[in-house]
């Protein structure tokens, strides 16, 4: 009786299964480990940098979903899971909150993408990147680390730059936890419509979330106001609106 | 019941990937234009409009709570199964693409805050 060979057969014929256990396995580890920092850095920073991690060591094209142990977690975070749990977050989204973010809320919103798709294509310009569909997915990336991938997808980007656009998200989110402190006295972020501005152009949730609660814990619900919208936006203009701004430049 | 927010969410799932197809195709372009972001709309108007008239009880409310939790983890395993090797020449990209956007995001704070609304 081969045990360890009927095991790998149950956790490969179950792959989805096993995918629930891996993934949450990596969330327990990165919430501990962000527990450290005493909340300075959110946890889901943390396991999505787990992730990055776990596709380096898988390998290949498809990361950890490239070795056939772990083949599950690929449909586990394949686009239907993922823009099925997407779509989901906008629940509990009140339309009476929307009427009270108000104009300011908005522009902030609108500023925030427009910075972010700057941001990423003028670096992605600089380094090397040429084609519309991969300049517009790290700008997407750069708006946060859902909105690329789904850019991505949407557009047809490789997995390489959709790899980047995550990763430039990640980058984003952890710096707003750790720079908000530190800056929050020199841009003013000391009063509810500050904190709404500053949600609306940061857009992580977890970011402006955990930045926003060492500066002042009461003002992170507004924050949190216009940081909800951001990605819904993002998801809705970046393979459209700001594609065919790209495109409309760089051809 | 527990499905009834389920399917809510698919009906919504699936009428905006559907428009998003749509669109693109309208557009001449081959991509799906928008699709999670009008899904997302369609949600939040018919939740809304769900628990207002009282149709989406608490328990429907559940179905969709729980995808909703499951959204980080999802991130997760869609992180892990990324072509990483090949990303990493372009981690440089990733690095200053995130510190430039955090850096024009603030200087927009006060910019913006002294609008008022």
């Amino acid at each position: 009786m081969d045990l360890t060979a009927m095991l790998s057969k149950v956790l490969i014929g179950n792959g989805l299964i096993t995918a629930f256990i891996v993934i949450g396995i990596t969330n327990l580890i990165a919430y501990k480990m962000a527990g450290l920092t005493k909340g300075r850095i959110h946890g889901s920073a943390v396991a999505i940098f787990f992730g990055l991690i776990l596709a380096y060591i898988g390998g290949g094209s498809k990361g950890l979903a490239t070795i056939p142990l772990f083949a599950g977690v690929g449909l586990m975070g394949g686009a239907m899971f993922r823009d099925f749990a997407i779509v989901s977050t906008a629940f509990g989204a009140d339309l009476r909150e929307i009427k009270k973010v108000g104009a300011v809320g908005v522009l902030s919103l609108v500023f925030g993408l427009i910075t972010s798709w700057i941001a990423g294509v003028a670096v992605a310009y600089a380094l090397g990147y040429r084609d519309s569909v991969s300049l517009c997915t790290i700008g997407a990336g750069v708006a946060t680390f859902v909105v690329g991938p789904v850019t991505g997808a949407a557009l047809g980007a490789s997995s390489e730059v959709i790899a980047i656009s995550i990763a430039a998200g990640v980058v984003k989110s952890v710096l707003v936890m750790i720079l908000t402190p530190f800056v929050a006295k020199w841009v003013g972020l000391d009063n509810p419509q500050s904190a709404m501005v500053f949600g609306g152009l940061m857009g992580t949730t977890s970011g402006t979330a955990a930045g926003m609660a060492a500066v002042d814990p009461k003002l992170v619900p507004y924050a949190a106001m216009t940081a909800t919208f951001y990605t819904g936006s993002g998801c809705l203009t970046f393979p459209s609106i700001f594609y065919f701004l790209t495109k409309a430049i760089f051809g | 019941m527990v499905i009834y927010g389920v399917a809510l969410l698919a009906f919504c799932y699936l009428t905006g990937i559907f428009l998003g197809d749509v669109l693109g195709a309208l557009l001449g372009v081959k991509a799906n234009v928008g699709g999670v972001g009008f899904a997302m709309l369609l949600l939040i108007i018919l939740s809304n409009k769900g628990i207002d008239s009282g149709w989406l009880d608490k328990k429907s409310q559940e179905g969709i709570a729980f995808w909703s939790a499951m959204y980080i983890p999802i991130v997760v395993a869609m992180s892990s199964i990324q072509n990483v090797v090949a990303a990493l020449s372009g981690g440089v990209v990733a690095i200053l693409g995130g510190i430039l956007g955090v850096a024009l995001g603030f200087a927009f704070i006060p910019i913006l805050s002294r609008k008022k609304g």
